[in-house]
C-alpha cells in the first residue's frame, strides 16, 4: 500500500523550497477562478519531486509561482529561506516545448546565460554540457533542424549551464513520442545523478512520476489541493516491473480514482 | 496538392515562358488588329528600350530613383524601427500614439506633396520625404506586431536567466521579432518603390517616374512609356527578390515557412 | 469599491491619447507661427477650412466622388481577381505560368499607368477607376493565390475522403477555408485603393479629395483647405479600414484567427 508522508521532507536534509499555504485566484472579466487552494509543501535539497495531476489542475500554475513568474494570491514561497518574488537564474524553468531560442545555435542557446563568464570558461562549460546531454556534433546546428527530443535535451543543457540551484520542469516530455519519452526520462535521471540539483517536475503521467521521483505529490482537480504525497522508496535504476513499483503505481491509480482495466 | 500529377522540373520553365509568349502574341495582334497608331507593339517597346539604354538616359534615371528610395527608406528604417519596437514593448505608449497613426496612415504620400514642397521645395528632398512617409508607417506597424507576437515562453525564459529590460529587448525580443520585422521592411521597400515613381511623376524632373510622364508629354512616345513601365516592374521585382534573400539567413530562417 | 477605482483608471487611460493629440496640436500651432512663409495654417485654420468646404457644399460632393471611384475600381478588381486568383492558385501549372508576369507587374505604381489610362479612357472618371482597378487587381490576385495555397492539405484530403466531387470540394472546403485570408487581403487592398484614388485625383480628374488638395494649392495657396482635405482623407480611410475589420469579426469568419 502506498504510504502517505507528513508534509515535510526526510529529516536530515536541508529544506530548499518551502511552499506555505499558497492559494491562487485568477480574476478575468469579473469572474474569479480558484486554481490553487492552501498548498503547503517542503522540498529538500537535491530531492526529485513530481507534481502529478490531471491537465488543468493548476500544477503548472504552482510551478510558475515557484519560479517567480506568478505571485501567489495568498501565502508565500521561499527558496533557501528567501521569499520568491521574481524569476531568477538560480531557479531555471524548462518549458514543455519551443522554449529554445530558434535564432541561436545549440552552442548559442547553451551559452545564453553565460555571458558574464570569461570566454575560455564559457566555451568549456558549453562543451561540457553539450557532451552531457549527448548533442556532440550538433554544436552549430539550429533548433529547427533538431528533433523534438534533441530540442528538449538542448533546453535542459541550457538550464544546467548556469548552474542553478533548482530545476523546474513543466511537462518537458509532453510533446515527445512515447519511445523518446522513455529515453529522455533515463537521460534526465542520469544527469540528475551527475549533478544533484533539486528538481520539481510537473507531469500528468503516473508512470513517469513513479519512475522518476523521490516523492510524488498527487494533486486534485481544480481548485487544486494536495491529495496525497507518496514516497517512492525504490532505488535507482528502477525496475518498472518490480512488485514494489507496481504497488506504488497502482496505489496512485486508485487514489486518483482510476480503474485497473481499460 | 490539388490538381492532377506533380509538375515535372522542366515545367517550371516551360509554363511561364509559354504564358509570356502567349501574352506577347496577344498584345502584338491586338495592336495590329486595332490599327492603333499610338499604342506600341512589343517589338516597338523593345526598340524603345534599346534606345533608352543607348542614350544612357535610362541608367541615370534608374540611379536617381534608387538613390531617392535609399534615402527615404533608410530614414524610415532608422526612425521607424526603434519607434515600432518601443511601441510594441510598451502597449500603454502604443495606445496613446495609435489614434494619431491610424488617421495619418491612410493619407496617400502623394497628398503630402503641397506640404512637402513648403518644407523642402521642389526637388529631391521633397521626393525623399514622400518616400519616407510611405515606408514609415508599414515599418512601425510591422515592428509593433513583431514584438507583441513574440511568444511569452521566450520572454519568460529571458527573465528567468536574469536579463534586465534592455538586455531582454536586445537579446530576446529583437531576434524573436526579426522575421516579422523583415517582412515589414520588405513590404515597405515595395511601397517606397511605388511612391518614388509616383513622386517623380509630379514633383521632380528625373528618375523612372519622370521618364514615364516625359516620354508621353514630349512627343507621345508610348513605346518609351511602356518600356519605362516594364523597367519599373523589373527593378521593383529585383529589389523584392534581393530582400527575400535576407530572409534565408540562418538566424532568421526559422521564422519563415519556405517551399521545400 | 473595486469598480470605482477601475472606472477612474479606465477614464484616465482613455484620456491619454486625447492628451497626446492635444499636445501635438499645441506644438503645431507654435510651429506654424514660427514658419517663415506663413502659408501653413494652424489647427483652427484647418477647422475653418472644413467649415468652408461644408458651406460651399463641396465636402460631401468631393467625398462622394472619391468614394464612388474607389467603390467601382475596387469592386471590379474583386470580381475579376478573386475568382481568377482562386482558380490559378488551385492549379499548380497555371500558377507557375502566371507568377513571373504577376511579379513583374505588381511593383509598378498604378500612377505609372496614367499615360496608358489617359490614352484609353481620356481624362476623367473612367481613367481614375481604371487606375484603382490596376492598383487592386494584382494584390488581390496574389492574395487569392496565396490563400488557396495555404489551405492545409488535411482539409482537402478529408474532403476527398468523404467523397466530395470537385465542385462540392470547391464550395464546401476551398471557399470556407480561404475566406479569412481573403478578408484580410480585401482590407489591405481597400487601403491601397484609397491611396491610389487620392493620388489619381491629383493628376487625372477634376473632382474628389485628391483634386481638392491640388486645386486648393494651385488656386491661391489655400493651405487650410489642403490640410483640411488631408485630414478628411485620413479619417475616411480609417473608417473604411474599420468597416472592413468589423467584417473580420463576423463569427462565421472568425475561425481563421486565433482567440487571445
Amino acid at each position: 500500500m502506498s504510504l502517505t508522508q507528513p508534509v515535510s521532507a526526510p529529516a536530515a536534509v536541508t529544506i530548499k523550497l518551502s511552499v506555505e499555504h499558497v492559494s491562487m485566484v485568477f480574476e478575468r472579466d469579473g469572474k474569479s477562478t480558484h486554481v490553487l487552494n492552501d498548498i503547503s509543501l517542503k522540498v529538500g535539497d537535491g530531492e526529485f519531486v513530481c507534481l502529478l495531476g490531471p491537465s488543468g489542475c493548476g500544477k503548472s500554475t504552482l510551478l510558475n509561482a515557484m519560479a517567480g513568474f506568478l505571485s501567489p494570491t495568498s501565502g508565500e514561497i521561499k527558496v533557501s529561506g528567501e521569499v520568491v518574488r521574481k524569476p531568477d537564474p538560480r531557479r531555471i524553468f524548462v518549458f514543455q516545448e519551443r522554449g529554445v531560442f530558434p535564432w541561436l545555435t545549440v552552442e548559442g542557446n547553451i551559452g545564453f546565460g553565460l555571458s558574464k563568464l570569461p570566454r575560455a570558461e564559457r566555451e568549456q562549460r558549453i562543451a561540457h554540457y553539450v557532451k552531457m546531454v549527448g548533442l556532440e556534433g550538433f554544436e552549430r546546428t539550429y533548433p529547427q533542424e533538431l528533433s523534438g527530443g534533441m530540442k528538449q535535451r538542448l533546453e535542459v543543457a541550457r538550464a544546467l549551464a548556469v548552474n542553478p540551484d533548482m530545476l523546474l520542469l513543466d511537462e518537458p516530455f509532453g510533446a515527445l513520442d512515447s519511445i523518446t519519452r522513455l529515453i529522455m526520462r533515463g537521460e534526465l535521471l542520469r544527469i540528475w545523478e551527475a549533478e544533484r540539483k533539486t528538481i520539481v517536475f510537473v507531469t500528468h503521467d503516473i508512470d513517469e512520476a513513479v519512475q522518476l521521483a523521490d516523492r510524488v505529490v498527487v494533486m486534485s482537480a481544480r481548485p487544486a489541493t494536495i491529495q496525497q504525497i507518496v514516497n517512492i522508496d525504490i532505488a535507482h535504476p528502477r525496475d518498472i516491473s518490480s512488485p514494489r513499483y507496481l504497488e506504488l503505481r497502482d496505489g496512485i491509480f486508485q487514489q486518483i480514482g482510476l480503474a485497473h482495466k481499460l | 496538392m490539388n490538381s492532377l500529377s506533380e509538375p515535372r522540373k522542366w515545367e517550371r520553365f516551360f509554363w511561364p515562358i509559354f504564358a509570356s509568349a502567349l501574352l506577347l502574341a496577344l498584345w502584338h495582334y491586338s495592336v495590329v488588329w486595332s490599327g492603333t497608331k499610338v499604342f506600341p507593339s512589343p517589338r516597338e517597346v523593345e526598340k524603345g528600350m534599346g534606345e533608352l539604354l543607348r542614350h544612357h538616359v535610362l541608367w541615370r534615371d534608374i540611379v536617381d530613383s534608387l538613390r531617392r528610395v535609399a534615402a527615404g527608406f533608410g530614414a524610415a528604417v532608422l526612425l521607424g524601427v526603434p519607434l515600432g519596437l518601443t511601441l510594441g514593448w510598451y502597449p500603454a505608449a502604443n495606445q496613446v500614439v495609435n489614434p494619431v497613426m491610424q488617421v495619418l496612415r491612410p493619407i496617400s504620400p502623394i497628398a503630402w506633396i503641397p506640404v512637402a514642397i513648403i518644407f523642402f521645395g521642389v526637388g529631391d528632398r521633397a521626393a525623399m520625404f514622400l518616400i519616407f512617409l510611405g515606408a514609415f508607417f508599414p515599418i512601425v506597424v510591422a515592428c509593433i506586431s513583431g514584438v507583441s507576437n513574440v511568444p511569452s515562453v521566450f520572454r519568460r525564459a529571458g527573465r528567468n536567466f536574469g536579463l534586465t529590460a534592455p538586455q531582454l529587448l536586445a537579446k530576446v525580443l529583437l531576434p524573436a521579432a526579426l522575421p516579422q520585422i523583415l517582412i515589414g521592411l520588405r513590404i515597405a521597400l515595395g511601397i517606397a518603390w511605388l511612391v518614388v515613381v509616383a513622386a517623380e511623376m509630379i514633383a521632380v524632373d528625373s528618375g523612372l517616374g519622370y521618364l514615364v510622364i516625359d516620354s508621353r508629354n514630349s512627343g507621345k512616345r508610348y513605346d518609351l512609356v511602356v518600356a519605362a513601365i516594364l523597367m519599373i516592374g523589373v527593378i521593383g521585382l529585383v529589389l523584392d527578390l534581393a530582400f527575400r534573400r535576407l530572409e534565408k539567413l540562418r538566424s532568421v530562417r526559422w521564422g519563415f515557412r519556405f517551399e521545400s | 469599491m473595486q469598480d470605482e477605482n477601475t472606472a477612474r483608471t479606465n477614464l484616465r487611460v482613455q484620456l491619454r491619447p486625447i492628451a497626446f493629440i492635444a499636445a501635438l496640436l499645441v506644438l503645431w500651432s507654435i510651429g506654424v507661427r514660427r514658419e517663415p512663409s506663413h502659408l501653413l495654417p494652424g489647427p483652427w485654420g484647418v477647422v475653418g477650412g472644413i467649415a468652408d468646404l461644408v458651406r460651399h457644399g463641396l465636402l460631401v460632393k468631393y467625398v462622394v466622388a472619391s468614394l464612388f471611384r474607389v467603390t467601382w475600381g475596387f469592386v471590379l478588381a474583386v470580381v475579376l481577381a478573386i475568382p481568377l486568383g482562386l482558380t490559378v492558385g488551385w492549379n499548380r501549372r497555371a500558377e507557375m505560368a502566371l507568377n513571373p508576369i504577376l511579379q513583374i507587374l505588381r511593383p509598378i505604381s498604378p500612377l505609372a499607368w496614367i499615360p496608358i489610362a489617359i490614352l484609353w479612357f481620356g481624362v476623367g472618371d473612367l481613367a481614375a477607376i481604371f487606375l484603382i482597378f490596376v492598383g487592386c487587381f494584382f494584390p488581390l490576385m496574389l492574395t487569392a493565390i496565396n490563400a488557396v495555397q495555404s489551405i492545409p492539405a488535411v482539409y482537402v484530403n478529408a474532403g476527398r475522403n468523404f467523397g466530395l466531387s470537385s465542385a462540392a470540394l470547391v464550395y464546401r472546403v476551398l471557399y470556407p477555408a480561404v475566406v479569412p485570408n481573403l478578408i484580410v487581403g480585401l482590407r489591405i487592398t481597400l487601403g491601397i485603393a484609397w491611396l491610389v484614388v487620392v493620388a489619381a485625383e491629383m493628376i487625372a480628374v477634376s473632382s474628389g479629395l485628391g483634386f481638392l488638395i491640388v486645386d486648393a494649392r494651385n488656386a491661391g495657396n489655400r493651405y487650410d483647405l489642403v490640410l483640411a482635405g488631408m485630414l478628411i482623407i485620413g479619417v475616411i480611410g480609417l473608417m473604411l479600414d474599420m468597416g472592413m475589420r468589423s467584417l473580420e469579426k463576423v463569427k462565421s469568419f472568425r475561425w481563421g484567427y486565433s482567440e487571445d
